[in-house]
């Protein structure tokens, strides 16, 4: 029983969960604010969830986690910037914003798709190198593009974008203020929270639906699925769609919760991040669950929550970002050398 | 005959985890003798090349019982390399060629002649040159020999096949003291002409006085090329011969004997089954790498259990793969008198046919996925069943279970419940796995490509018998290839023996030994002269 117990749970989600208690009882012993920092947690816990369940349809197609993730994120870039640019608030901001990045991704992933079926095996290191390549071409376009909002260009000359546009008055943490209420300090995001538990709940029916099925079936067996008459490439490209246009609108969720939208560089290691999330929920590079990307993205977002203000009291240098890196790289490391199957699926 | 034999080998055995695969096979050769081994798929003709190799699949194994000798001196071989410097050389079936290396380098590699440099001088053996005029001039010579008059300098790739085997032959040769060399189905790659030269070849040899163990499935050959014939049947050394003693229906008689009571078998008498086809198959070709069909005719009755037979690597794996669309496939395939579209799973699927594959790992299963979704996912996809009612249609989870439940018990599937990986499985209930789903596709026509290979006993018998079941109770036509002619004789009503990529003939499961002997080797119409049935 105990062992079962354990083999679910799988020894790095202990071992991540045991420091994640460690850190909390460390900054409830330096007496930091607890309310605060647990507001974050839930905070960022929504802001990325997207982005990490975005994973999850090229990881069940057999494409991997999408490593060309910022490709979609570029285009709920375009989204939210367009829709200051054309002066809107509120909730028509969200909204347009959300309208306009969802085809922008899903045309994007048609293209990172096509590219996917020429590479099969190398999705990976593919994915990488061509969302590290997007994210440069776009440093142009940022630059070149006829943006003419003053809360947008560079105040001197006129001429492309800034590096982060301030979301102040637009739609700054629309969906986190949405119903939010404060209990014992901590305040709870409650829109944001329901907008994540929207997107887990369309995201498994899709994953059942006679396609999203047909999805994992590729990822599982190609050779079966011809067997059965599916079409392999046309499936791996549907998840590749799917994938980017979950990008896409997850970054206009995250970044209302952020309050900016970042430009240029910004986007570069987003897909790390989401991958070494889901990595650390307990998804394997060929099978993932929601519930293993909603564990990973908690524990991940979390660990970071916390790591910093308790680093800065107990060394007094400011280790967060190094702290990051090394978890997040170490868990795809640790996820690529790995050879076990993962849960199932469904 | 004095002195001792070239090659003595006593009352060997070999058990695979309590499986008896050769049962005391004692034979010798002596020098520049050529012994045949014949037997069919799984006689155990590798396994013991393999002991005589040395090769670790035999020693991590458990070893083996019984005594080598060669040329009265016991041997211990436990390596290949053993082997090798025993003086047994082997030219295996699959090429083993470098193709980026010239002829030469392939003949010489790892026994390269070697002359001193500068480096070498400081830094030793390992930084010497080669010497490579020397190396050629050997190549040369082990070509000659056996009559390959091309370039020793070009390269391996773009060879010719039956030029290639000559270059493996030449490297064997090349090793001096060579003293037993081991042909395993040298001329199942080359054309006629080629496969004389090559038996031409042979003769050189042993006249120099090298030993040979010659393993064919033609048996013409082994007729033409042999001094002994060994004839080995499931493990068992059941016959030793001299061609001037026996004929080649004798040889084909005696690899396929198998005592079948006629009570095992099942098959129908040929008037109980109506001329009424529901499948016609035209001109078939598949482009399955290895098991290529060439141009088959074949009609399947309507109700019947019609059985795919021959050797490995004649084409009867690649009839069902070509027909379910798996590998690129060409002809003219009717079902009811309505075509179907070749290279196309869905088009075969939609028409009512489904397939067991052979490869039960590769294609029949999704190995990390439950018992349940693999028996329902081809049904979802291609029917639309076990999908939830309404507009957004989704995995109807209960309907699911539910039919797994019953398809567990009905094929005694033993596992921990519906929910269980296929990975987890034995072969046996993952056969049966892949069996369920078929089923469920509610087929009129059924393919099952080796239903039985690799699963015990109990497991075989549960689902040769299941198969007969579903073809009485249900009226299914069934299609089973197999490589196990005893199994498609005990429950085929007929049995089509393929035959490089053609169809043979067809025979009755009742019919003599010696006619399935013959056909598979295809020797059938040199005896009888007249056209299949």
């Amino acid at each position: 029983m105990d062992n079962d117990f354990l083999n679910k749970l799988g020894i790095p989600r202990l071992i991540i969960s045991l420091f994640l208690a460690f850190l909390v009882a460390a900054a409830f012993s330096f007496g930091l604010p607890m309310g605060q920092i647990f507001s974050a947690m839930l905070t960022r816990f929504g802001m990325n969830s997207l982005l990490v369940l975005a994973m999850i349809p090229t990881i069940q197609a057999g494409a991997g986690p999408n490593f060309g993730l910022p490709f979609g994120i570029i285009c709920g870039l375009i989204g939210a910037t367009l829709a200051i640019e054309l002066d809107l608030r509120g909730f028509t901001a969200f909204f347009f914003a959300i309208g306009v990045s969802i085809p922008l991704g899903a045309i994007a992933g048609w293209l990172y798709g096509l590219l996917l079926n020429r590479v099969k095996g190398q999705e990976m290191t593919v994915g990488t190198y061509m969302g590290f390549s997007i994210v440069s071409v776009m440093c142009i376009f940022w630059l070149m593009a006829p943006y003419k909002s003053p809360e947008m260009v560079w105040p001197y000359g006129g001429d492309g974008l800034r590096v982060t546009v301030v979301l102040d008055g637009r739609m700054e943490q629309l969906l986190d203020r949405f119903l939010s209420f404060t209990v014992n300090g901590v305040t709870i995001p409650t829109g944001l929270l329901l907008a994540t538990a929207l997107c887990c709940v369309l995201l498994w029916i899709f994953m059942r639906t006679r396609t999203g099925l047909a999805m994992s079936v590729v990822g599982s067996n190609p050779r079966f699925a011809e067997a059965s008459g599916l079409n392999v490439n046309k499936y791996r490209l549907l998840a590749s769609v799917v994938s980017c246009a979950m990008g896409a609108a997850g970054i206009v969720i995250y970044s209302q919760s952020y309050g900016f939208i970042q430009l240029y560089q910004a986007p570069l290691y987003m897909a790390l991040y989401s991958v070494s999330a889901i990595l650390i929920g307990g998804a394997s590079l060929q099978r993932a669950t929601i519930t293993q990307a909603l564990i990973g993205t908690f524990l991940f977002n979390a660990l970071l929550v916390i790591a910093l203000p308790v680093a800065n009291v107990a060394m007094d240098s400011d280790i967060s970002e190094i702290m990051r890196v090394i978890i997040s790289n170490g868990i795809i490391l640790y996820a690529l050398t790995r050879k076990e199957v993962g849960g199932d699926a469904r | 005959m004095t002195g001792a034999a070239r090659l003595e080998m006593k009352n060997i055995s070999k058990q695979y985890y309590g499986n008896r695969v050769l049962k005391g096979l004692s034979f010798s050769v002596n020098k520049g003798e050529v012994l045949s081994l014949v037997g069919e798929n799984g006689a155990g003709k590798s396994t013991l090349m393999n002991i005589l190799f040395g090769m670790p699949v035999i020693h991590s194994t458990g070893g083996f019982d019984g005594e080598i000798f060669l040329d009265g001196e016991k041997a211990n071989i436990k390596s290949p390399e053993e082997a090798m410097k025993l003086g047994i050389g082997m030219v295996h079936q699959e090429f083993m060629l470098l193709p980026g290396f010239t002829i030469t380098e392939n003949i010489k590699l790892n026994r390269e002649i070697t002359k001193d440099s500068l480096l070498s001088k400081i830094f030793g053996k390992p930084m010497k040159w080669l010497d490579l005029p020397a190396m050629k001039a050997d190549a040369r010579q082990s070509m000659d020999t056996i009559g390959l008059g091309i370039d020793e300098m070009l390269p391996v790739r773009g060879l010719p096949v039956g030029h290639m085997q000559f270059v493996e032959i030449a490297r064997e040769l090349d090793k001096k003291n060579i003293r037993l060399l081991v042909l395993d189905e040298p001329t199942a790659v080359l054309t006629e002409s080629d496969a004389d030269k090559l038996l031409e070849a042979m003769k050189i040899l042993t006249g120099k006085g090298i030993s040979i163990l010659f393993i064919s499935h033609r048996l013409d050959e082994v007729m033409a090329a042999s001094d002994k014939i060994v004839v080995l049947r499931d493990g068992e050394q059941i016959a030793e011969t001299r061609p001037s003693e026996t004929t080649i229906d004798r040889i084909a008689e005696l690899m396929v004997g198998r005592k079948i009571e006629s009570g095992e078998m099942v098959g129908r008498p040929p008037s109980e089954l109506k001329d009424d086809y529901i499948l016609e198959i035209r001109d078939l070709s598949v482009a399955m790498p290895g098991e290529r069909v060439k141009g088959v005719n074949l009609d399947v009755k309507r109700g019947e259990i019609l059985g795919i037979g021959g050797l490995a690597g004649q084409g009867k794996i690649g009839i069902a793969n070509g027909i379910m669309g798996l590998f690129p496939s060409d002809g003219d395939v009717k079902k009811n008198g309505k075509t179907i579209k070749l290279n196309a799973a869905r088009a075969s699927l939609d028409n009512a046919m489904a397939f067991v594959s052979e490869d039960r790992r590769g294609t029949g299963l999704l190995l990390d996925d439950s018992i349940e979704f693999n028996i329902v996912a081809t049904a979802i996809q291609v029917q639309g069943k076990f999908l939830t009612p309404g507009k957004v249609r989704i995995l109807d989870s209960q309907a699911m279970t539910g039919l797994a439940t019953n398809m567990i018990q009905e094929l005694d599937i033993r596992c921990t419940g519906p929910g269980q990986l296929t990975r987890r499985l034995s072969g046996g209930n993952q056969q049966k796995v892949c069996i369920a789903r078929a089923i469920i596709l509610e087929p009129n026509l059924l393919f099952v490509s080796e239903p039985t290979r690799g699963i015990d006993i109990g497991a075989k018998k549960l689902i040769l018998d299941h198969l007969v079941k579903l073809n009485r109770d249900n009226g299914l036509t069934i299609v089973m290839t197999s490589s196990e002619l005893a199994e498609l004789r005990s429950i085929c009503d007929r049995i089509a023996i393929v035959y490089q990529g053609k169809l043979e003939g067809i025979l009755l499961p009742t019919d003599s030994d010696r006619d399935f002997g013959l056909m598979m080797a295809g020797e059938y119409h040199k005896f009888h002269g007249k056209e299949a049935v």
